[in-house]
């Protein structure tokens, strides 16, 4: 089984986020990077897909040489190949989606995973623009999946309140959601022996923009509010200002 | 110029249009209206007619309905290639479908299809001469992107609870649309569809009530649910709680879970990282009940009551259920 795990490298959780001097991208500086949490969840699916049905996985990512670092943690987790689609240019979900088509195409996998959403950007699209490139079947937030051996697929997949139970078939793109796995932490010996793996890196195809950043800004600030008070007496209050004032309820 | 016609897709689920179709489709003939186009409303599934001309009442001036009992099991490839066919039969040049979990699934691939871009998961539309500027919150709502599509079409996804779903005019003529798909069509499909009897989603709810760590434990959720029901309410989570096994992934809100914007946000026992804020600040009005004054959701909050969950929560609970709401 030929597995393709596509991986980002974003801002920390618990980053502040400021606007960079030309307002159209986010200030870099100070900024801690991690890989993508849903990515994380992919990596781990790929490793289980592989370890079940033997063949290898291959982690790609698209971006800057910062990337490097995630590539590194996903061989620590125990991926076999790292590959960084260089490109320091700006691109939006089309033109990554496009970039990293192009290179899985020739890979022939069997199985693509990707994080629901990589947590920057937050479109949640690139999965299934991938999918559509290579004209494979996708099932997104992937909550459960299980792969039979004829290459046919029953995953679950998460929708409003409740799940889809969708049947599919091999090859296929899967965008993983919280719940499909505990991703593992890399062991020490996992991380000793990325060290000594080599991250292949080549030029990203290019591809065309499509979405263009008018401007990048932070919401308007809200105003603190009321403290109504500090115990179950308060409650009146709070029930009559959600009511009357808010309209809310 | 020529007339630029917008199609507006438009989910069902049960026999029913979900709410943020409904919103779609009244933000999508606003934009038709700006250009000075027609407004075409899409439904595709399974017995999807009864109900379509209904979409008139919410902006659309026609309605396209491809009913088929192949696709009585929804398969995301097969409802790409469907609005992709009458998007291009239409000559529509804006596509828009809701960022629901079925049209996040559908857009990428109607996209590619028309060789559009895509503007994913928008909270507002505005025009600048005839370009539609569409705004997206990026880090979780930590900064808003204004992005522009440069291709001749164009497709949008809306968030739900977003645009409102004013009803306004008089059903639409329904017209009958066949669209002839292959085997190859629909490899992906749905078998079942398990939707949890209860309580709303978090990404639809109205209102959301929401726990964290100050509850203290798993089995004082029990105070969260009675008053979320007591509302009619969903109930949300914070990262701590979720990731403690308290409560399941599907009510996270925050950065690594769901986005919400909610008339009412109740956050109780919840400090306010960075994360959680990101995901529920966007809250047209937030409620924070918390025994910490310095935790930051106070910070964001319209109205908080520094105090015990476990005094307030039943005290809350019981007025609202006295004045009968």
């Amino acid at each position: 089984m030929k597995v393709v795990v596509c991986i980002n490298h974003v801002p920390d959780t618990e980053t502040r986020i400021r606007v960079g001097p030309d307002g159209t991208a986010i200030d870099r500086a100070g900024v801690n990077f991690m890989m993508s949490p849903y990515d994380e969840i992919a990596v781990e699916e790929g490793l289980r897909i592989r370890d079940k049905f033997k063949g290898d996985v291959t982690v790609i990512s698209l971006g800057p040489d910062a990337n490097k670092e995630t590539l590194r943690k996903a061989l620590a987790m125990g991926a076999d190949r790292a590959l960084l689609l260089r490109d320091d240019g700006v691109r939006d979900s089309y033109a990554i989606a496009s970039g990293l088509a192009a290179e899985i195409k020739g890979l022939l996998p069997d199985v693509v995973l990707f994080g629901k959403q990589s947590i920057d950007y937050d479109d949640g699209q690139v999965g299934t623009l991938v999918a559509e490139l290579l004209s494979y079947p996708s099932v997104a937030v992937v909550v459960k999946l299980e792969i039979q051996e004829d290459g046919s697929v029953v995953c679950e997949r998460e929708i409003e309140g409740g799940h889809e139970v969708v049947l599919t078939r091999l090859p296929a793109v899967f965008l993983a959601q919280k719940g499909l796995n505990d991703p593992r932490y890399p062991s020490l010996k996992g991380i000793m022996a990325a060290k000594n793996k080599p991250i292949e890196e080549r030029q990203a195809a290019p591809a065309d923009v499509r979405v263009h950043t008018v401007v990048l800004r932070k919401p308007p600030a809200k105003n603190p509010g009321r403290i109504v008070g500090t115990d179950a007496t308060a409650v009146p209050e709070l029930v009559r200002l959600l009511h009357e004032e808010a309209k809310v309820i | 110029m020529a007339a630029m016609n917008v199609l507006a897709f438009a989910e069902e689920r049960g026999g029913k249009f979900k709410k943020s179709s409904l919103e779609t489709v009244r933000a999508a003939r606003r934009i038709a209206d700006a250009l000075g186009g027609e407004c075409v409303a899409l439904v595709a599934g399974s017995g999807v007619t009864a109900e379509a001309a209904g979409l008139g009442r919410y902006g659309a001036g026609r309605v396209i309905a491809v009913d088929d009992p192949g696709l009585a099991q929804h398969s995301n490839s097969a409802v790409a290639k469907i609005i992709a066919e009458v998007a291009r039969s239409e000559r529509a040049t804006l596509v828009f479908l809701p960022a629901s979990q079925m049209g996040k699934d559908i857009a990428p691939r109607v996209a590619i299809k028309l060789s559009a871009g895509l503007a994913a998961d928008c909270v507002a539309l505005r025009m600048e001469g005839n370009d539609v500027i569409a705004t997206r919150p990026v880090f979780a709502g930590k900064a808003l992107l204004d992005v522009r599509i440069s291709t001749p079409v164009k497709v949008f996804t809306l968030r739900p609870n977003t645009f409102n779903a004013a009803e306004e005019g008089a059903d639409a003529a329904v017209e009958a649309r066949s669209v002839p798909l292959d085997p190859g069509d629909t490899v992906t499909r749905v078998k079942e569809v398990r939707v949890a009897a209860g309580r709303p989603d978090v990404t639809e709810a109205d209102i959301i009530v929401s726990g964290g760590r100050g509850m203290k434990g798993p089995e004082h959720f029990v105070l969260i649910e009675r008053l979320a029901d007591a509302l009619g309410a969903g109930v949300g989570a914070s990262r701590a709680v979720v990731d403690a096994g308290w409560r399941p992934h599907d009510e996270q809100v925050g950065q690594t879970g769901k986005t919400v914007s909610p008339t009412l946000y109740i956050a109780c026992g919840i400090s306010g990282a960075v994360q959680h804020l990101a995901g529920m600040s966007s809250s047209k009005f937030i409620v924070a009940v918390n025994r910490d004054k310095d935790a930051p959701i106070f910070q964001i909050a319209d109205y908080g009551i520094v105090g015990d969950v476990f005094d307030v929560l039943p005290a809350l609970t019981e007025e609202l259920r006295k004045a009968g709401k």
